[in-house]
C-alpha cells in the first residue's frame, strides 16, 4: 500500500555494483520461492545490461511456513557473508532451489571453500537469525506482499519481473 | 463499510466442523479481521500465506488474526491443513455473508466477501479499516501501522 522502501539502502545491505549508482534495484526474495528462482536469471540479465549504472541489493523475505528450507537458506547466505562470500552463496542457492536441505547447504559451503567450522557456528548464531527476521519485518513495513518484490530507487515496482518491463522501468527510474 | 470509531459487530461462526468462535471471546486483545473472497484462489493464497508468516509479529502487539470468507467449514478445514495455517478461518456461511454485510464488505454480485481489513481494539472498537481492490493483495504494512498506533496510545 505505501510502497516505499524502509529503511533505505544502508550499510547492513548486500549489494552488487557501485554504491552510488544512479539506479538502485532492491529485491525482497525467498531462496525456495520458484518465482524468485525465475527472477534470479532475469536480474542477472538486467545487471549485465545496465552494467555500472546499476546497484542491485538483495534482502531476505523467507516465507518459512510455505517453504520449509527458506529460512535456513537465508541464514546460510548471511553466514557466508561473514566470510565475504554472500553473493556466491546467493547464486548457488538460487541455482539449486530444489536442494536446500542442511546437508546440501553444508556441501555448498564446502564447494565455496568456506571455513566449515566457522560457517556451522554462524548458522546457529542468533544475531544472524535476527538479521533475517529484521529483513522480513522491514519488508512488511515497505509493503512487500509476496516474493519477489522489487523497489527501484526506493519506490515499489508494480510490474511483473520479465526482462522487458523491468528494464523499461529501470531506464526511467523515479528520482 | 464500517470505519474508525465504529463498534465492531459481534459474531459467532464455525472455525472447524465442530467448533465456533465469537469476537467477544477475544476481549482484551486487539483483533485483526481479514475478510477475503475465497479459499484456494491465488491472490488470497498469497495474502493468507503472508499473514500466516506474520503471526508472531501480530502477537508482539497483543493481536490475534481471524480470516473470514463465505467458504464452508469443511472447505476451511482442508485449506488450513493444506497451507499449514496457524490462525482460524471462519465460515460466514449461514446465513451467507451476514457478518460481511454487517461490516459493509459483502459483494452481492460475486456472492463473496470483499477483500477488507479491520483492526479492532481491546474494547471492541474499530481502530482502522481498509478495502483493497479484489485482485490486489494488500500486504500487512497498514495493519502493523495501526497496531503500532494502538501501542503508543496505550503507553500514554
Amino acid at each position: 500500500m505505501t510502497g516505499t522502501l524502509k529503511p533505505p539502502f544502508n550499510s547492513t545491505d548486500h549489494f552488487q555494483g557501485p554504491a552510488k549508482a544512479a539506479i538502485e534495484l532492491v529485491e525482497f526474495g525467498d531462496y525456495q520461492c520458484p518465482h524468485c528462482g525465475l527472477a534470479y536469471f532475469v536480474v542477472k540479465k538486467i545487471q549485465k545490461h545496465f552494467g555500472q549504472k546499476l546497484k542491485f541489493v538483495f534482502r531476505n523475505f523467507p516465507l518459512s511456513e510455505a517453504h520449509e528450507f527458506a529460512f535456513q537458506a537465508a541464514v546460510a547466505s548471511e553466514a557466508a557473508a561473514r566470510q565475504k562470500r554472500f553473493w556466491e552463496m546467493h547464486d548457488i542457492l538460487f541455482e539449486h532451489q530444489s536442494a536446500l536441505s542442511m546437508h546440501a547447504i553444508l556441501g555448498y559451503a564446502k564447494d565455496l571453500g568456506l571455513d566449515g567450522i566457522q560457517f556451522e557456528k554462524d548458522l546457529k548464531d542468533d544475531s544472524i537469525a535476527s538479521k533475517v527476521e529484521s529483513d522480513f519485518e522491514n519488508g512488511i513495513r515497505s509493503g512487500v506482499n509476496g516474493t519477489p518484490t522489487f523497489y527501484i530507487n526506493g519506490h515499489r515496482y508494480q510490474g511483473n519481473y520479465d526482462f522487458d518491463p523491468l528494464a523499461v522501468a529501470l531506464e526511467a527510474p523515479p528520482l | 463499510m464500517l470505519g474508525k470509531g465504529d463498534q465492531a459487530p459481534d459474531f459467532e461462526l464455525y472455525t472447524s466442523p465442530d467448533k465456533k468462535l465469537s469476537l467477544r471471546e477475544f476481549k482484551g486483545k486487539n483483533i485483526i479481521i481479514a475478510f477475503y473472497p475465497a479459499d484456494w484462489s491465488p491472490v488470497c493464497g498469497d495474502q493468507i500465506s503472508l499473514y500466516n508468516e506474520m503471526l508472531k509479529y501480530f502477537k508482539n502487539h497483543n493481536a490475534e488474526l481471524l480470516g473470514i470468507s463465505v467458504d464452508g467449514k469443511w472447505c476451511h478445514a482442508a485449506y488450513v491443513k493444506d497451507r499449514n495455517l496457524h490462525f482460524p478461518l471462519l465460515s460466514d456461511f449461514e446465513p451467507k455473508g451476514l457478518v460481511a454485510k454487517q461490516y459493509g464488505v459483502y459483494n452481492e454480485q460475486e456472492g463473496q466477501c470483499d477483500r477488507a481489513l479491520f483492526v479492532v481494539n481491546v474494547n471492541g472498537i474499530i481502530e482502522w479499516s481498509y478495502l483493497s481492490p479484489r485482485s490486489v493483495n494488500p500486504g500487512a504494512d497498514g495493519i502493523l501501522a495501526a497496531l503500532e498506533g494502538l501501542d503508543s496510545k496505550n503507553k500514554q
